[in-house]
């Protein structure tokens, strides 16, 4: 599946090689991945152009996806800008490592084409996979179309390579409904991503003329400085992510915020999304507004650090938050994102009735008109829903 | 007995680059294949860890006994980071970026029994199946030794440990050890040795050797752990001897999958000689972990191991 | 080498890392051992099999204190105190039987 990228002229093509193409102009210099429904279309667009010379890197066929975050951190240890992908299992499968890259403070680079987590075996998309893994330590972001899953993975090398940050940052983009979609997007001209994005300097190198040992034993007398340093890493990054979106608008013209809101500023009614889902959930909010309801969007990017600020900024005057989630926390407080926008609102007073619904799971599509009924429903039982019960959309009783 | 380049202790270099004040037990089998493997590599070597026993003794922060670059990620993936190192340096100084105008640099990937027989056999076998070109060694004391003793797939027949205890229902570990050297061989890799520190010349010998080659070599190192096999901490040296002369450990390598016995079985006895092994008993009586074995097991296991030995000296002879 | 143990989390190396390569010669191991190696000098030939044998490094070139004619090295074997954990490797290794095991006196 080969194609030509012509620079800053406007193309067709599949967001998945979208994301290969930024990993080229990123001239990263390995990659060490494993194939896995549906990442393998970036998997095998990255080691096609290694293979026909368009990218210098090494590509590591690895054996499994814990092996491909390992050698990864082998990689980034010697001081190479590092790429990888996975989905679903494979991103259950690296769990453990997941951990040990963020706490060795190692900037891996990580797309993570969303699929939803077996048993019973899916490929088709959600966000349990990496709602399972919202304690790694990684700095995560959620993209909603083909541009930005390009501009956000060139984005990331920048962020998680900052001296101030170094640590790992993966990119989620939907399984299959972003993945697989071909879209009209712009590929960035090269000497442009040669301004924004600095070759890649490691911290601390393996390196036989300066000795040094990386994971060394966190003994209890300094477990709890290394969490508290990594908490406060992550946290902080956060004003280099705001400083990596103000160059990419200042070099290569596009604005990228940690939310991006739409028509939500005096709206009554507020629908939090993540990811492409976003983009139906917009049509019921213009449906909405046309029909004369005060309604708006709210859609998060930046998910790891969390931004609390800006969500109790852009949430704090409405009266009913209506949060979808791709994933359920089973036995637990029903979606992932709600919870987190519950503990985010907590302190506000008076603060906005939150309803929770779950849906698209398992890559079951969510209609706009669903959207529609969704912050209808939210916005008549408000008063009535328990905030802690979520309601799963669709579901066939 | 093949003209050693190196017969005299005097002789190796002098420099420590794994150096006291280490956390091992007393008389340390591992360590001692760690601190001769270092005067075989020299520093230009970066050292990939697993979990276990010699990563631990190492690295309490902040104190560190390797003075070369040494990386410890997690227990079963040494050969994955160590792919990923060794892929990294050539990159890096293909792309002229870093590592320029070096002299070549060796990853060594380090890892026990049980972080390479088991857990870590899958990342093992990917490795050498792409042919990164490194050294993994196997430091064998035949059991994991750093949780407590709990048998591996390398704890010899009938050996007590403490997931595989002697009791009036069981004599101790059910099955055979898992032939490792041979497991590599079969992914025909360049180089293949077996190594004991009791005879450190060979040792280093073998890991000069391995230092050479381009591509992957694996290395099985037997290392006596006086803690775990229950016995004196001043008899690692003397049961890596008596292993190697009973023939529980032979001392080969295999060049290109050409087999080669190194080491004879014996006092310097010739050639002819290599089918006759030492009895059994000497090695097993010395060590706690094989006290409670009847002469009819021990009867047993002497017949497995000649048999073992004779089919490892038949590939020798081929 | 400075080297410190409870840092602060701001002072913590990112990563844990220690830059400091060789840096446990800052942890005595001799403490832990209950016998050491006594040599006897006219034994020892020098060979530097105890020295090879070690698993703690501890063994070190001497120069003999009473040097014969005919001596064909100056020097011998000893132990590194602040080292040596007193496992007796040395002693059971030794070809010529130089080297025994004595019970540390009570401190």
């Amino acid at each position: 599946m080969s194609h030509q990228a012509v620079s800053e002229k406007r193309i067709g093509l599949e967001v998945s090689l979208a994301v290969a193409e930024a990993v080229k102009l990123a001239d990263v210099d390995a990659i060490a991945a494993y194939p896995i429904t549906p990442q393998t279309h970036i998997v095998e667009t990255l080691s096609e152009i290694v293979a026909n010379g368009e990218l210098n890197a090494a590509y590591i066929p690895v054996e499994s996806e814990h092996s491909a975050l390992s050698a990864c951190l082998g990689t980034i240890a010697a001081g190479a800008r590092t790429f990888t992908a996975t989905s679903s299992q494979g991103l259950a499968l690296m769990h453990e490592m997941l951990f040990i890259a963020s706490g060795l403070r190692m900037p891996v680079i990580m797309a993570v084409a969303n699929r939803s987590l077996s048993a019973p075996l899916s490929i088709w998309g959600d966000h349990s996979d990496v709602m399972a893994n919202r304690d790694v330590g990684w700095v995560q972001l959620f993209v909603e179309n083909g541009q930005e899953a390009l501009d956000i993975t060139l984005s990331a090398f920048r962020i998680g390579e900052d001296k101030r940050v170094l640590l790992p940052v993966m990119v989620n983009l939907d399984g299959f409904t972003l993945s697989h979609v071909v879209e009209s997007l712009i590929i960035p001209d090269e000497s442009k991503v040669r301004r924004f994005l600095p070759p890649f300097e490691p911290l601390f190198r393996l390196d036989p003329l300066n000795p040094i040992m990386i994971g060394a034993i966190g003994i209890p007398e300094i477990y709890t400085e290394a969490r508290k340093a990594l908490d406060e890493t992550l946290t902080a990054s956060r004003i280099v992510v705001d400083e990596t979106f103000a160059a990419f608008k200042n070099i290569f013209g596009r604005e990228y915020h940690c939310i991006e809101t739409y028509r939500s500023n005096d709206a009554e009614t507020i629908l939090i999304t993540m990811g492409a889902l976003s983009g139906t959930a917009r049509l019921a909010i213009d449906e909405l507004r046309s029909q004369g309801e005060s309604v708006g969007l709210v859609r998060i990017r930046l998910w790891r650090p969390f931004p609390f600020d800006d969500i109790r900024a852009a949430l704090g005057k409405a009266k009913v938050v209506v949060v979808f989630d791709r994933a359920i926390s089973p036995g637990g407080p029903g979606g992932p994102v709600a919870s987190e926008i519950r503990n985010a609102l907590y302190s506000l007073e008076p603060r906005p009735k939150i309803v929770n619904f779950v849906g698209g799971l398992g890559g079951r599509d969510v209609r706009a008109k669903e959207f529609i009924e969704m912050i209808r429903t939210a916005k008549s039982k408000a008063d009535a829903i328990d905030p802690l019960l979520y309601t799963m959309v669709g579901v066939r009783e | 007995m093949s003209n050693l380049g190196i017969f005299s202790a005097r002789l190796l270099p002098q420099e420590e680059l794994f150096v006291q004040g280490h956390r091992a037990c007393q008389g340390c089998g591992p360590a001692i294949v760690l601190r001769q493997v270092a005067k075989a590599l020299g520093p230009n070597t970066i050292v990939v860890n697993a979990t276990g026993c010699m990563e631990i003794i190492v690295s309490p922060y902040p104190y560190n006994s390797w003075r070369l670059p040494w990386i410890h990620t997690a227990f079963e993936n040494t050969a994955a980071t160590a792919s990923g190192v060794e892929a990294a340096i050539a990159i890096l100084k293909k792309k002229g970026r870093f590592y320029t105008d070096r002299e070549r640099i060796k990853v060594l990937a380090i890892a026990g029994d049980g972080g390479t027989a088991d857990i870590g056999l899958q990342a093992l076998s990917g490795a050498l199946e792409r042919g990164h070109d490194f050294i993994y060694m196997c430091y064998d004391n035949e059991a994991y030794m750093n949780t407590g003793v709990q048998r591996s797939s390398a704890t010899p027949f009938g050996a007590s440990t403490t997931t595989s205890p002697a009791g009036s229902a069981s004599s101790g570990q059910f099955s055979q050890k898992k032939p490792l050297a041979e497991i590599a061989v079969a992914h025909h890799i360049p180089y293949v040795a077996t190594a004991s520190p009791s005879y450190p010349f060979d040792l280093i010998e073998k890991f000069k050797k391995a230092r050479e080659i381009v591509g992957p070599s694996f290395m099985h190192v037997f290392a006596p752990c006086p803690t775990g096999w229950r016995c004196g901490s001043e008899t690692s040296v003397k049961l890596g001897r008596l292993a190697v002369e009973t023939g529980i450990f032979p001392l080969y390598e295999v060049v290109d999958g050409k087999w080669r016995m190194t080491v004879d079985t014996g006092d310097l006895l010739p050639i002819s000689k290599y089918d006759e092994v030492r009895d059994i008993r000497g090695y097993l009586k010395m060590q706690g972990r094989f006290r409670h074995l009847t002469d009819d097991l021990i009867d047993q296991i002497q017949k497995q191991t000649i048999m073992t030995y004779k089919a490892i000296l038949a590939r020798c002879r081929e | 080498m400075l080297m410190k143990l409870l840092p602060a989390w701001k002072e913590l190396e990112p990563g844990c890392v220690v830059t400091t390569p060789g840096s446990s010669v800052n942890y005595k191991t001799g403490e832990w051992r209950s016998y050491y190696p006594k040599t006897d000098e006219d034994k020892c030939i020098a060979c530097g099999m105890c020295w090879i044998f070690c698993p703690d490094a501890s063994r070190r070139m001497v120069k003999r204190k009473n040097p014969k004619p005919g001596d064909l090295y100056s020097v011998y074997f000893d132990f590194n105190f602040q080292f040596c954990k007193g496992c007796g490797i040395c002693a059971s290794e030794c070809p010529t039987g130089a080297i025994t095991m004595v019970q540390e006196q009570a401190r």
